[in-house]
């Protein structure tokens, strides 16, 4: 009985990201069922590879999904979004670049130092947001619209305004795939980030603790947590999620524009938490729903394109159905789904006397 | 209608997923009377009111309104205004960025246009003759909450209501203004208006009602007039057992005594809200800081426990030296501390009761040491059976246990770190008659097994029963230190208000 | 009013509230960095043609400030602004384009009302996502911004250009103040232009301020943002109040993409991109706290022109590059934030001290008191 009522309370959350994921599947199975087809190919570097919607789906989002997840974070422990992470990728970006460039040529030990200034750099500038928003108590979306319109700016200055191309296969096993391998590295890179987060929230109490500041800021520091220590953890794990999705954009392209590198990503990424049922107000929060939350988004622009709609006119469509899935979310019709739901259940099972407090 | 009845509801029944929160209750109000409305936590009062309010549909029953004829359907807080229900909260429902006047005045009128200087010299009027030391043009996030709360009296009674409802309106009130308030009730009886009066203050209820009606678990008890109910007979309606436990408590008392052994030593404390004072407890003993509101009784326990940002002083814990400037140092030391305002700074309202129950220990523990799971459920079993605690899984969130077991989970929290210096900073208000025993006895229990505990409690009969030291205090100052003999409530009362002989 | 009873209270000068002390802070900040500006790099600062042509090259960011500014006191958020103007100017210019109505007047009516159809539309949807459904209007509004930038393209990928001879000429009218104009080198009197957006503009504001202060609506919108529970206990419709304040917000961003268009008559898909941010950044610097209840349109016009004064100067001293000015708006933008964040901090801590002084007082004058419920 307890077990079940565990599964039940986890599953509501994710109920509606998971239906709109398979209403998605649905509508494509009877659309085009080859839409779902996966072949192996050989691309153009040579190597064999996996290929097809889904596997194009699941690689493209990587870098929403990881991005996602730390936003969730961000978003859990501070009450509000970071708008900036798209501009903060750019100057990641950059200093990736940059430090190839510096190293004088592409090899594994400049790629490894340059993914880890990049990381370090991104860092000390979430946490430049995560000063703002923890020490000054200011609003994470204005403390972060800060970056959001100077970021790239910024990224610009660090490398100029040339469009560095990095051919290498070094660059391109990390954007595209591993000789040998047939699936993307993209989707390694999501797991390897999901795992790193999984580890961290199990072997620490981080999880409560963002949680706890989430909810109650006041309650949680008179219980001995730090809610600034907190936000500011939220905000490096943020940074060290954009650094790789950052990764991850510049090499899958095999060049670096400070103009479109993750642009507009933090809608995206901002959506995506929401869809995974998590409240943008902060506390509760469930990071593999935001993951969902990011694919259902990938795989309705897909779908869309499959469906010969122009990518600039994609944007329309992608509205409504968000509009679509957040009204079905939403408290209202929740509640109304749910009254209705007892109401055809009472007449058959009367439900036992259940003792609970009333306020 | 029968003449003289302005209120009439019957049968009201109202479900919440698993509980039967109101089970054909029926309520009637007569004109011009005081009639309290009693029960404990989780009896129903609340739910009443927030049907009678428009707050929540009943599932079932009729309200029957004077001057409305046929029955009443209320479906919002504002349909329950024009037909002359008026409600003042426990927690003010006003909004903090507005003037005092709009206040007073906003969501009243069908006029689509505001006329600022007729409100403020309507509001300035009606202030002054209640004398409500409030200005119109201010800001009423800088009136006090005592203010601010006559304020939001001061708006349902300019709203010419037949049925005004009170709920839970002295408790943050000092003795002053609960007889100003009391004085404008009598007044309002006298001009004809009913009014419900919900509070847990038995006191209270003897001074100024007529009539009383008794609710427990959703169901109506009875319904009495007040000369026919003595006290004793009314608590043992509300919680359906006799008061052979306050006699109980009186054993307890006789037994205990302190240890020698001092646990806590402060020399000079003193925090951003509070002034230097020293102060110290021994291992075993319960004592008390009392005073007025604002006295400065709660500012000094949190500048014990670093809640507030610490200026200065030297602490002591078992004689040896430490720096408490934040609350984690303070649990690493040993101390423990349960907050004035339960919903504000206690309960992470959507966590569940078994993360809250844990999450003092956990933070003891440090980030690196999670609780496993099976460890966390069996401590919040172990807890939720010995406190008694209503909950139907320890799953569920908090915010949905009734305000008595909201405490006793916080209770949970600070037993479970088995703390060597507790703070109880009123452990007991706005819970029921029961728990509030329950807790009083619990105190000295811990105390008997060792454990030093510092009570605080608006209710002096309460810190006279469980303390056997008490620290008086005024303006920010500590003004007297009652033991023994002195601890009745005449002589707490002379040194609170401080007349030098 | 305050003379009438003879009672201190009332003429005792109630200190700022949280709303006047942020806006009187950005006001003074506009003045002195005009100032400044005017005494550094002088050139046009010292015309009265600058401030006008502040006005008119940013009438539409004021209008969808305000319309931030209503939303954001609400407790709300609007990020669909920017997205209501791109598609309001594309459907406008091709309307124009394309309309057989004879009357030119008749025709700039109707693109005017399908301007503000547009905008009402929009405004309409939303608020009822937001007040009825109450899904979280970041994602309303976000689904908002995405729907009419989609709309935009699908109208037209390419940039239309107004060739309606009426509306060109609306284009070209603009108001003349030859006293406040000046002398040019070749000895001809240049009068002051203002063109109609700009007064459409400050109108919009004078009516915005009026609507907050002092009707039912701005004061409930002020009273939900407040404390949307409270709101509701005093009696207020939360849901319609909240509704209406997403409807006027959609029905101002219409108007704002027809202001647009006078000021550049032609359509594009990437018009007044991303400058729903410029106009949150406007309201903030104008005193408007996000959290709700606090904020006013005369601080977000100056917000406004705060951001519009920086992006002048930068154009004007030698720094002129686009990342410059990005650079510079965002050390601005965070030099406010802080600056406010500091400001409200302090008075915070002042409001506890006088507090803490007030006490004694207050405890003298009730002697007979015990602790509350005892008698």
């Amino acid at each position: 009985m307890k077990k079940k009522n565990k599964a039940a309370g986890g599953l509501g959350q994710l109920l509606i990201p998971l239906v709109a994921l398979g209403i998605l599947i649905v509508f494509n199975l009877f659309r085009d069922i080859g839409f779902f087809s996966i072949v192996m190919r050989v691309n153009n570097s040579g190597n064999i590879v996996l290929t097809g919607n889904l596997v194009s789906i699941i690689d493209s989002a990587s870098e929403l999904a990881i991005i996602a997840m730390g936003m969730t974070l961000v978003t859990a422990a501070c009450g509000g979004q970071d708008i900036s992470v798209g501009a903060v990728g750019a100057i990641s970006g950059a200093v990736f670049v940059k430090v190839l460039q510096g190293m004088g040529g592409i090899t594994p030990t400049s790629v490894i130092v340059g993914f880890l200034l990049c990381c370090l750099a991104t860092i000390l500038f979430k946490l430049f947001n995560g000063t703002l928003v923890a020490v000054f108590r200011i609003q994470p979306m204005i403390a972060t619209l800060i970056l959001y319109s100077c970021a790239r700016s910024i990224a610009y200055w660090i490398n100029g305004d040339a469009t560095p191309q990095l051919n290498s296969p070094i660059i391109s096993s990390i954007g595209m795939t591993i000789p040998g391998i047939p699936i993307p590295t993209p989707i390694f890179a999501v797991i390897l980030v999901g795992l790193l987060l999984f580890l961290i929230f199990r072997f620490t109490s981080l999880g409560i603790y963002t949680q706890s500041v989430g909810i109650n800021e006041g309650a949680a520091r008179l219980n001995g947590i730090n809610p600034t220590k907190i936000k500011l953890i939220s905000f490096i794990l943020l940074g060290v999620c954009v650094s790789v999705a950052a990764l991850i954009g510049v090499c899958r392209l095999g060049q670096l524009n400070h103009k479109t590198l993750l642009v507009d990503i933090e809608m995206d990424a901002i959506l995506a938490v929401a869809i995974g049922g998590n409240s943008l107000g902060g506390g509760r929060f469930k990071i593999i729903g935001s993951v969902l939350g990011a694919y259902i988004i990938q795989m309705l622009t897909t779908t869309l394109y499959a469906m010969n709609v122009a990518p600039v006119n994609v944007k329309a469509y992608k509205a409504i159905v968000i509009i679509i899935i957040v009204v079905a979310g939403s408290p209202v019709v929740k509640s109304f789904l749910t009254n209705l739901w007892r109401r055809l259940r009472a007449p058959s099972a009367p439900g036992g006397p259940r003792k609970e407090g009333v306020s | 209608m029968e003449d003289g009845i302005v209120l009439t509801m019957r049968g009201i029944c109202k479900d919440f997923p698993g509980v039967k929160a109101l089970n054909h209750v029926d309520f009637t109000l007569r004109k011009g009377e005081i009639h309290a409305l009693m029960g404990e936590n989780g009896a129903g009062k609340s739910t009443l009111i927030k049907v009678l309010t428009g707050v929540y549909e009943k599932d079932a029953g009729s309200i029957e309104i004077e001057g409305c004829p046929g029955e009443a359907h209320i479906h919002s807080p504002q349909q329950a205004q024009n037909i002359g229900i008026s409600t003042v909260y426990q927690e003010i429902t006003l909004c903090p960025n507005l003037t005092v006047a709009e206040n007073m005045f906003i969501g009243r009128t069908s006029d689509r246009l505001v006329h600022w200087k007729d409100y403020e010299k309507r509001a300035t009027e009606i202030l002054d003759n209640l004398g409500i030391p409030a200005r119109a043009k201010q800001e009423l996030s800088r009136c006090s909450l005592a203010v601010q709360q006559m304020v939001a009296i001061a708006r349902a009674v300019d709203m010419n209501c037949k049925v005004l409802i009170l709920d839970e309106p002295t408790s943050s009130l000092d003795d002053k203004e609960v007889a100003m308030l009391f004085q404008l009730m009598r007044d309002l009886r006298d001009r004809g208006v009913g009014i419900i009066f919900v509070t847990h203050f038995l006191e209270q209820v003897y001074e100024v009602s007529d009539r009383i009606t008794v609710l427990r678990n959703g169901e109506l008890v009875g319904e009495y007039a007040v000369k026919d109910l003595p006290q004793v007979e009314l608590v043992a309606k509300m919680i359906g057992k006799s008061l052979d436990d306050l006699a109980e408590l009186e054993q307890f008392q006789k037994g205990k005594r302190a240890q020698d052994e001092v646990v806590y030593e402060a020399e000079k404390l003193s925090s951003s809200e509070c002034r230097p004072f020293d102060f110290s407890i021994r291992k075993g003993e319960v004592n008390g800081f009392t005073g007025l509101l604002g006295s400065g009784r709660s500012e000094s326990v949190r500048a014990i426990f670093g809640a507030d940002q610490v200026t200065g002083g030297k602490v002591k814990i078992n004689g040896k030296a430490v720096r408490i400037t934040n609350p984690h140092e303070a649990m690493k030391n040993g101390v423990g501390y349960l907050p004035e305002d339960r919903k504000r700074d206690g309960i992470i309202a959507d966590l569940s009761v078994r993360e809250n129950i844990i999450l003092a220990l956990q933070t003891i523990r440090g980030m690196n040491h999670p609780i496993p799971r099976a460890k966390a459920e069996a401590f919040a079993d172990e807890y939720i059976k010995a406190l008694d605690i209503k909950t139907a899984s320890q799953d569920t969130p908090i915010k949905s246990l009734s305000g008595g077991n909201q405490q006793k989970v916080i209770l949970a929290r600070w037993l479970l770190t088995h703390p060597q210096y507790l703070i109880l900073d009123e452990p007991t208000r706005g819970i029921d008659v029961g728990t509030k025993l329950e807790i009083q006895k619990l105190v000295l229990k811990l105390a008997e097994e060792g454990m030093s505990i510092t009570f605080i409690s608006s209710e002096i009969e309460e810190m006279l029963r469980t303390c056997s030291r008490l620290i008086v205090m005024r303006d920010r100052n500590i003004v007297g230190e009652l033991t023994g003999d002195e601890l009745t409530q005449v002589q707490v009362m002379k040194t609170i208000a401080g007349g030098e002989e | 009013m305050s003379g009438n009873n003879g009672n201190n209270r009332l003429r005792a000068r109630e200190p700022l509230t949280d709303t006047q002390l942020l806006m009187y802070i950005s006001i003074g900040i506009f003045v002195v960095m005009y100032a400044a500006a005017a005494l550094t790099l002088k050139g046009g600062f010292l015309k009265p043609q600058m401030i006008f042509d502040l006005l008119n090259d940013n009438a539409a960011l004021i209008i969808i400030s305000c319309a931030l500014t209503i939303v954001m006191i609400g407790g709300g958020i609007n990020i669909s602004v920017g997205g209501v103007i791109g598609l309001t100017v594309m459907s406008c210019a091709l309307f124009l384009n394309n309309n057989h109505i004879e009357s030119s007047a008749l025709s700039i009516l109707v693109t005017l009302l399908l301007a503000l159809g547009i905008g009402l539309g929009f405004g309409v949807l939303q608020g009822f996502l937001v007040a009825h459904l109450e899904i979280q209007p970041f994602i309303v509004t976000l689904a908002g911004m995405f729907l009419a930038r989609g709309l935009t393209t699908i109208l037209s990928v390419n940039p239309v250009k107004v060739a309606h001879k009426g509306f060109l000429e609306l284009v070209k009218t603009k108001l003349k103040i030859s006293w406040l104009g000046y002398t040019a080198q070749n000895g001809n009197l240049i009068p002051a232009k203002i063109e109609i957006g700009a007064l459409v503009a400050v109108a919009v504001v004078i009516l915005m301020f009026l609507l907050l202060r002092y009707t039912r609506l701005g004061r409930s919108i002020y009273a939900v943002g407040g404390n949307r529970q409270s709101a509701l206990m005093l009696g207020i419709n939360v849901k319609r109040t909240v509704f209406w304040s997403y409807v006027i917000s959609g029905l101002l961003s219409g108007l704002a993409g027809f202001v647009f268009l006078m000021h550049k008559p032609a359509g594009n898909a990437s018009v007044a991109m991303r400058s729903e941010m410029d106009a949150i950044a406007a309201s903030i610097i104008g005193g408007t706290l996000l959290t709700g209840g606090v904020g006013n349109v005369i601080g977000t016009f100056f917000g406004a022109m705060i951001l519009a004064t920086i992006q002048k100067i930068i154009a004007l001293s030698p720094l002129n590059a686009s990342w410059w000015q990005e650079m510079a708006s965002g050390a601005m933008l965070s030099f406010f934030i802080l600056l406010q964040s500091l400001v409200l901090m302090r008075k915070n801590r002042s409001k506890r001290k006088t507090k803490e002084k007030a006490a004694p007082k207050a405890a003298e004058e009730k002697p007979s008191g015990a602790g509350g419920g005892t008698a």
